[in-house]
């Protein structure tokens, strides 16, 4: 995975912080082509990952990027599924059954309802490969190595002892779709643990990690613990702790952690995207001479 | 341990069951929901003993407690049974269809002793926490004006009737939403108890309220407004906010960020005079597992304490949602719909 992933937070709206920057943040990105020429912009600074949730308006990128395929050469997307507010309201307006309708292509359940329930029982997990399919679609054509699970959903699953399912996901999506799968998650540690004894060695997970202890649960000292094990291909999120520290602080902080392999970030201006690419680059080049200089020894 | 089970693994109910499940002090002993298909999922990959009856699954789990999510109508009838049996509840809200169902339970809570708390968890996120605490210490001074404000995307066109869409459910904006602001005015300054004009109004829903247009006032006579709408696609998901105006200061504050203005040299510590704003982040403490906002867990957290003898039981009691319902209720009154 490249050093310096480029999230998509700011172009939905989603601030943990302030309901008045995320109205800002909808105006702004409005158009499509805002969105473009932002990430365009990551681009020049270098960041060649784009990591985004399966919002309907990432389908309208996706357009784009096709069509335009030597602009976006050594673009890659790793899709995060799903875009849970959809589910979410279509549960509430349709009912569990109603939504599974709605998502899952094709006629497999229709036939499975006409079976009736009892038949439904069956096949819970091809269910979700199915819906993994609808998501899926988007991205038909674009390098997407790494495909990821949903904080939201891999910890509610988490909770609820549903291991078979985290597993179940990391196969289908190396079977079909020959990726990575990748996991984001606010309780890594607890996670770690699960995956490993469903089999998944050195799994992909995504969570946040930052010098406040900001959604860490289990503590910043466990995290610390965990990373320095390497027992994970580590992305950092949430490294600005929701905006309690300076960013200065807090990319010195994560870039010299062990075993954090990425950083994601998002941000809207130039400015904004150029210096916390020109951060992370700077203590990773001092990270690299010290290393020089032990082995000098 | 404690042995807890669930009635209702629906959208809030599935929440609360992955919270309990990763509960350290938590062992979940029995999950009873109606539908098929959530039964068969919970038994298959999560190993819970599942239930259609919930009076059943008490018998033969004998949980400690139980977290009720089931429609709002069937509280009531609900927690009567649980707390006849002697077992500790934590309802969702709003707590019950009508204020003397609310007063039965909260009197029959006292009377056992049992703990008891409903789930309005705002008060458990820590800019209201931060609010509750500079109103208390009257660093605003003496209270002139208050508003309580909710805006989401619930109703934003017409759609298929659930049991949100019948007022005999607990249906309605009234009841499901502005229930949570009127929850925090009444804790935050004083129980609304008076309603001098109301305007419930139907914009998608053929048989409930989708927004609530309220003038109100506490005891004191202290004014306020309430304004409601779950037809406001603007916002991504619910936004409560509430404006406190004071003699000495202001206060602005929704879940995520609190600004407050201090008139004069009167602060705690922390603050300065004018503007001030504070995060939610710099405000909240870390939870043990993080599934959708560190208030559900906090919330779930102060009950098992409750249930263990290690808080002071006072958040969010029945006593409190009682007098929530009773607001509603006469803010309902008030209004022609
Ligand atoms: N605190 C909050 O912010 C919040 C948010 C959403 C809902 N709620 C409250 O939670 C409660 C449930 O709401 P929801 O959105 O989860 O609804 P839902 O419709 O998604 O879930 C309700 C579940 O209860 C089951 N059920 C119905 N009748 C039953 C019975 N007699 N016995 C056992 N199970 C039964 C249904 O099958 C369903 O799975 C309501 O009181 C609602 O107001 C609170």
């Amino acid at each position: 995975m490249d050093r310096i992933i480029f999230g998509d937070n700011q172009f939905f709206a989603v601030n943990h912080i302030s309901d008045e920057k995320s109205r800002a943040q909808s105006i702004k990105f409005k158009d499509d082509s805002a969105i473009i020429k932002t990430l365009d912009i990551a681009r020049e600074s270098g960041i060649n990952t784009f990591m985004c949730t399966t919002h309907d308006r990432i389908a309208n990128i996706c357009d784009i990027i096709r069509n335009n395929p030597t602009k976006y050469q050594d673009f890659k997307i790793y899709p995060c599924m799903p875009y849970a507010h959809k589910y979410a309201n279509a549960v509430t307006e349709l009912g569990i059954p109603g939504t599974l309708k709605q998502y899952v292509p094709g006629n497999f359940l229709g036939s499975l309802f006409k079976g009736g329930v009892a038949y439904l029982s069956k096949d819970y997990i091809s269910i979700m490969e199915l819906l993994i399919d609808s998501e899926m679609k988007m991205f038909k054509g674009i390098n997407t190595p790494v495909i990821f699970l949903q904080n939201v959903i891999t910890d509610l699953l988490l909770g609820l002892g549903m291991n078979e399912f985290l597993v179940a996901y990391a196969k289908y999506v190396k079977q079909k779709y020959n990726a990575e799968p990748g996991f984001i998650t606010m309780n890594l540690p607890k996670l770690l643990n699960v995956l490993e004894n469903g089999g998944i060695e050195n799994p992909i997970i995504c969570a946040s990690i930052n010098k406040v202890n900001f959604r860490m649960s289990g503590g910043k000292e466990l995290y610390e613990k965990v990373l320095s094990e390497g027992r994970c291909r580590v992305i950092a999120m949430q490294v600005l702790g929701g905006g309690a520290i300076p960013a200065g602080e807090a990319l010195e902080y994560v870039s010299n952690l062990p075993n954090v392999e990425s950083i994601l970030f998002g941000a809207s201006s130039r400015q904004n995207i150029e210096n916390t690419v020109e951060t992370i680059n700077h203590h990773d080049s001092k990270k690299m001479d010290l290393k020089l200089n032990l082995s000098n020894f | 341990m404690v042995k807890v089970a669930l009635i209702g693994a629906g959208k809030m109910g599935i929440s609360h069951l992955s919270i309990l499940g990763a509960h350290p002090n938590v062992e979940i002993v029995g999950v009873c929901d109606t539908s098929k298909m959530v039964v068969d999922v919970l038994e298959r990959y999560s190993g819970y003993k599942c239930f259609s009856d919930y009076l059943k699954m008490v018998d033969e789990s004998q949980p400690d407690a139980v977290f009720v999510a089931v429609p709002t109508k069937h509280h009531y009838p609900m927690v009567k049974q649980l707390l006849k049996r002697g077992i500790h509840v934590f309802t969702e809200k709003p707590f019950c269809l009508n204020p003397e169902e609310s007063f039965e339970l909260s009197q029959l809570a006292k009377q056992t002793g049992l703990v008891n708390q409903v789930g309005y968890h705002n008060k458990f996120v820590g800019t209201f926490k931060e609010v509750k605490k500079l109103v208390k210490e009257g660093f605003i001074g003496e209270i002139t004006h208050f508003q309580g404000e909710a805006y989401g995307p619930v109703a934003v066109k017409k759609k298929s009737e659930t049991w949100r869409s019948d007022p005999n459910e607990g249906g309605g904006c009234l009841m499901d939403y502005a229930s949570h602001v009127i929850d925090l005015i009444n804790d935050i300054i004083a129980p609304i108890e008076s309603c001098k004009g109301s305007i419930l109004k139907s914009i998608y829903s053929k048989n409930v309220d989708d927004s609530v247009y309220a003038l109100v006032s506490i005891k004191s006579g202290v004014s306020g407004v309430i304004s409601v709408n779950w037809s406001d696609e603007t916002y991504r998901k619910m936004s409560t906010s509430i404006t406190i105006i004071g003699t000495e200061g202001k206060i602005v504050s929704d879940a995520n960020e609190l600004k407050i203005y201090f008139k004069g040299d009167k602060f705690p510590k922390g603050y300065s005079k004018g503007w001030n704003v504070k995060y939610v982040t710099d405000l909240t403490d870390e939870v043990n597992f993080y599934l959708r906002g560190e208030e559900y867990s906090a919330q779930i957290d102060y009950f098992i304490k409750s249930v263990k003898g290690e808080t002071k039981k006072d958040i969010n009691t029945f006593d409190s949602a009682w007098k929530t319902d009773k607001t509603i209720s006469l803010i309902k009154n008030q209004s022609t719909l």
